[in-house]
C-alpha cells in the first residue's frame, strides 16, 4: 500500500497542477484534493473532497483514508480570491488552525509540507539585504497576506512542538511567475501601464512555477523537515523587469501611491494592499543557501529567466520591447554609419595627404 | 563616459568576464564591427582609395558578407553580429578600426548602453548593486567634482588589498556624506585593482526616495552586521563611516575631532570575517559646509538628524548647494590584522572596544599631522 497524500487548495491553478504531479508517481497509491469549490482543471483520478477546511468534516476525511502527508497550499494571497479580507483571513487562519487540530488527532500522519510566503519577512528599509530563514519573521507585517503567513506558521510550529513525529516542512516562495500562474504581481505586471513609487527601485526575486511544484514535490516525497526559502537565482530590480517586459511605467510619489492603489483595488483591477505597496518601494531578497545545501534543489529557472519566462509564455510584451529598441538602435548607427562613412572617407584622404 | 575604459574593439575575443567595462567594450564592438562590416559593404567607402587599403586586409568571410549586403539601401543582413565577432580571423584588430573615428565609437558604445538599459539587460547583485551604472553614470558625474573641484590626493593606497575582503574605515564629516562618494571614486580610479568600495548606509538613506535607489544601485547597504559580513565574506572591499550623524553633521567648531564610533559593530564584523581593517583619514571634505548651525526644531519636524545652517545655505537659496572648493587629503593607512584572534573573538567586548580605539586613535592622529601639513584649505 503506497502512500496517501492530502492536499488543500486544489481548486486553484498550483493546488491543481500539484495534484497531477503527485498522481504520476508511482509510490503514491491516493491523492485526495481539498477545497472550498469544485476544481476547474482535471484533476485525473484524484479524489476530490468538497469539504471547507474550517470544519471538523476534515478531520474525518483525514482518518478514514488514513492520510500519512498533508500538503497544505490553502493560504490565499489576496482578498481578490476570497471574497473581502475578512473571509479570507477566516480561510487562511481559522482554516489552518482546524486542518492542523484534525492532523494532530490522525495518529496516521507523518509529513506536513506548508507552501508559506517570503512575505512574512515584511518588506522595510530596515531590514538586511537578504533575509535568512532564522530571521524573527518581522513585526512590520501587520496585515493582509503577510500577517496570515506569519500567523499560518506560528500554528505550525505549535504543531510540530506537540507531534514531533511528524517532519513538519515550511517552504516559504517568492512571488511566482510563469506561463499560467496569476497573483496580485502577475496582475501588477499586466497592468496596460504599471505603476511604480517614486524614487524606489525594489529588488525582487520570483520562483517559477515549474521549480516551485518541483520543490514541493521533492519535500512531499523526501524528508527533509525545517524551513526553507525557496527562490530562483539572482535579482532583478522593479525597473529593470518592466524594462523586459517592454511595458511603459508611471512613477507615483509615495504619498499619492496608497489613494492610487485604493483605487485600483476597489475598481477589481489590480491588489495593492498597503504590504504590496511597501514591497513595491523596498523590496525583499531572501538568501536560499539553505534551499541549495540542505534541500539540494537548483531552481531550472533563474529570476530573471522565470520573469522572462513569464512574460513570454503570458504574452505581456509592451510597446517597449528588446526588439523595438534594438531596431532603433540599428537605425541610429545606420544614419550615423552614412554620415560619417563620409566624414570619416574624407579624414583618411586628408591624413593621408 | 571615460574613455579610459572604452576598449579598443578587436581584442574582445571572450570568454569575457562580465565586468562593466567590458560590457561596455563588448557593446563598442558590437556596435563597430557591425558599422564596420556595413561600410566595408558600402559602395561608397570602397571607392575611396585609402579607405579601400585600410580595409585591404579584410578576410574573404566578410568580403562574401559585404558583396551580399552591397545594394546601397543598407538594411544589415539578418544574420547574427556574433558570427561576425567570431571569425576565426588573424589575432590583429580589424583593419578598418584606424578609419573609425574615436566620437563615433564613443557614440557606439553609449547606444549599446542606453539600448542595454531601456531593455532591462543589466545585471545587479543581490544587494542592487549595478557596476555598470555606477561605473558610467553616477561616479562618471562625480568625477569632475573629484578631479577639478576638490582635486583629491590620494596617498596609501598600496594599504588597500588588492583581493579578497577588508573593511576600509573612515571618518565622516560635509554635512552631505561627499567624503564617502568621493572615497568610492578614490579606489575605482587609482587602486591598481580598480576596486569597488560596498559602503554600508543608515536606515534614513534607504528610507528616502531617489537616495535609496541611487544608494542601492551605486553599492551601497543597510549598515548592520549581517550585510557588512556577507559583503566581507563574499570578498568585497566594504566601507564604513562609523562616526554616522554625528560626524557628518557636527558643528564647524568641532571639525576634525572625532566622535564616537559607534557600538564598534564594524569591529566584531570584521573579526567574524577575519578581515584587516583600513583606517582611512579624509581632509577636506569639513570645509565643503561648514556647519554654523542647527534648526533643531524643523529637523525634528521633518524626521531628519539635522537641518544645517551653512555661510550660503539656505542664505543663498539653491546656490547654497554649492561646496566650498576645499583642496582633499584621502590617506589609507596601514591595514589593522583581524585575523589571530581565534574563534569567538567577535563576542569579546574587550577585545573589541580596544580595536575599535586603536583605529580610531589611528584615524584621529593621522588627521592632526595632515592638517599639521597642510598649507591652505583651498590649496
Amino acid at each position: 500500500m503506497g502512500r496517501v497524500v492530502m492536499v488543500t487548495g486544489v481548486s486553484r491553478y498550483l493546488g491543481g497542477r500539484f495534484t497531477q504531479l503527485l498522481q504520476a508517481d508511482p509510490d503514491i497509491s491516493r491523492v485526495i484534493g481539498v477545497d472550498v469549490v469544485p476544481p476547474k482543471a482535471d484533476l485525473g483520478d484524484a479524489e476530490f473532497v468538497r469539504a471547507d477546511i474550517r470544519n471538523p468534516v476534515i478531520g474525518k476525511v483525514i482518518a478514514q483514508a488514513e492520510v500519512d502527508t498533508v500538503v497544505h497550499m490553502a493560504v490565499l494571497a489576496t482578498p481578490l480570491d476570497a471574497g473581502g479580507r475578512a473571509m479570507m483571513k477566516e480561510i487562511n487562519v481559522i482554516g489552518t488552525m482546524q486542518l492542523l487540530a484534525a492532523c494532530q488527532k490522525a495518529p496516521s500522519v507523518r509529513k506536513l509540507v506548508v507552501k508559506s510566503s517570503t512575505a512574512v519577512y515584511g518588506s522595510s528599509p530596515q531590514d538586511p539585504a537578504l533575509f535568512t530563514e532564522d530571521l524573527e519573521p518581522n513585526a512590520m507585517a501587520r496585515s493582509g497576506y503577510a500577517k496570515d503567513s506569519v500567523e499560518v506558521e506560528g500554528y505550525v510550529r505549535g504543531f510540530a512542538r506537540r507531534r514531533p513525529d511528524v517532519a513538519v516542512t515550511t517552504l516559504r516562495f517568492a512571488n511566482f511567475v510563469g506561463p499560467k500562474v496569476t497573483t496580485p504581481l502577475t496582475s501588477y505586471f499586466s497592468l496596460p501601464v504599471v505603476p511604480t513609487v517614486l524614487g524606489f527601485d525594489p529588488r525582487m526575486q520570483f520562483v517559477h512555477e515549474r521549480d516551485g511544484l518541483e520543490v514541493l514535490w521533492r519535500v512531499t516525497l523526501g524528508d527533509h523537515g525545517g524551513t526553507f526559502n525557496i527562490a530562483g537565482d539572482g535579482v532583478v530590480t522593479l525597473s529593470q523587469a518592466i524594462r523586459r517586459a517592454g511595458r511603459p511605467s508611471i512613477p507615483l510619489p509615495q504619498p499619492a501611491a496608497p489613494w492610487i492603489g485604493q483605487a485600483l483595488r476597489r475598481l477589481g483591477i489590480a491588489d495593492f494592499s498597503s504590504e504590496q505597496l511597501r514591497f513595491l518601494s523596498y523590496g525583499r531578497v531572501v538568501d536560499t543557501t539553505r534551499m541549495k545545501d540542505v534541500l539540494g534543489f537548483t531552481p531550472r529557472y533563474s529570476t530573471r529567466e522565470a520573469f522572462d519566462d513569464f512574460v513570454a509564455r503570458q504574452g505581456l510584451h509592451g510597446p517597449l520591447s528588446a526588439d523595438v529598441v534594438g531596431a532603433v538602435e540599428e537605425r541610429v548607427v545606420d544614419v550615423l554609419g552614412s554620415v560619417t562613412s563620409r566624414s570619416g572617407g574624407t579624414r583618411t584622404v586628408i591624413s593621408d595627404a | 563616459m571615460p574613455d579610459a575604459r572604452v576598449i579598443p574593439i578587436g581584442g574582445d575575443d571572450r570568454p569575457r568576464r562580465a565586468s562593466a567595462a567590458d560590457a561596455v567594450a563588448a557593446g563598442a564592438s558590437r556596435a563597430s564591427g557591425e558599422r564596420a562590416r556595413r561600410r566595408a559593404g558600402s559602395p561608397l567607402l570602397g571607392g575611396t582609395p585609402a579607405a579601400g587599403e585600410a580595409a585591404a586586409p579584410a578576410r574573404p568571410a566578410r568580403r562574401r558578407t559585404a558583396k551580399k549586403a552591397a545594394p546601397p539601401p543598407a538594411t544589415p543582413p539578418p544574420e547574427p553580429v556574433e558570427t561576425v565577432l567570431d571569425e576565426p580571423e588573424t589575432g590583429a584588430p580589424p583593419a578598418d578600426s584606424p578609419v573609425l573615428p574615436e566620437w563615433e565609437r564613443k557614440v557606439a558604445a553609449t547606444l549599446a548602453f542606453v539600448r542595454r538599459r531601456l531593455t532591462g539587460d543589466v545585471e545587479v547583485d543581490e544587494f542592487g548593486f549595478d557596476p555598470e551604472l555606477t561605473d558610467h553614470v553616477l561616479l562618471a558625474l562625480l568625477r569632475p567634482l573629484y578631479e577639478h573641484y576638490f582635486r583629491v590626493e590620494v596617498r596609501g593606497i598600496e594599504n588597500v588589498p588588492t583581493e579578497g575582503g577588508a573593511l576600509v574605515v573612515a571618518n565622516h564629516s560635509g554635512t552631505v556624506p561627499m567624503d564617502s562618494l568621493m572615497t568610492q571614486i578614490a579606489l575605482l580610479d587609482h587602486h591598481p585593482a580598480h576596486r569597488h568600495l560596498r559602503m554600508l548606509g543608515a536606515d534614513l538613506v534607504f528610507q528616502t526616495p531617489v537616495i535609496s535607489e541611487l544608494a542601492r544601485k551605486s553599492g551601497t547597504t543597510l549598515a548592520c552586521n549581517a550585510d557588512a559580513e556577507r559583503l566581507l565574506d563574499k570578498g568585497e572591499l566594504v566601507g564604513v563611516w562609523p562616526e554616522g550623524f554625528k560626524g557628518i553633521g557636527k558643528p564647524f567648531s568641532e571639525r576634525y575631532k572625532l566622535q564616537r564610533f559607534g557600538r564598534g559593530g564594524f569591529v566584531s564584523a570584521a573579526l567574524k570575517a577575519g578581515v584587516p581593517i583600513v583606517p582611512c583619514s579624509i581632509i577636506g571634505a569639513e570645509e565643503i559646509y561648514p556647519i554654523l548651525g542647527n534648526v533643531k526644531t524643523l529637523a525634528r519636524l521633518l524626521g531628519l538628524p539635522y537641518v544645517p545652517v551653512t555661510p550660503t545655505f539656505p542664505w543663498l537659496g539653491p546656490l547654497g548647494a554649492i561646496p566650498l572648493p576645499s583642496k582633499w587629503i584621502i590617506e589609507f593607512g596601514e591595514p589593522v590584522p583581524t585575523d589571530g584572534y581565534g574563534p569567538g573573538s567577535a563576542d569579546d567586548p574587550m577585545l573589541v572596544f580596544n580595536l575599535t580605539d586603536q583605529v580610531r586613535e589611528t584615524i584621529q592622529h593621522t588627521l592632526y599631522r595632515l592638517l599639521m601639513a597642510r598649507r591652505s584649505i583651498f590649496f
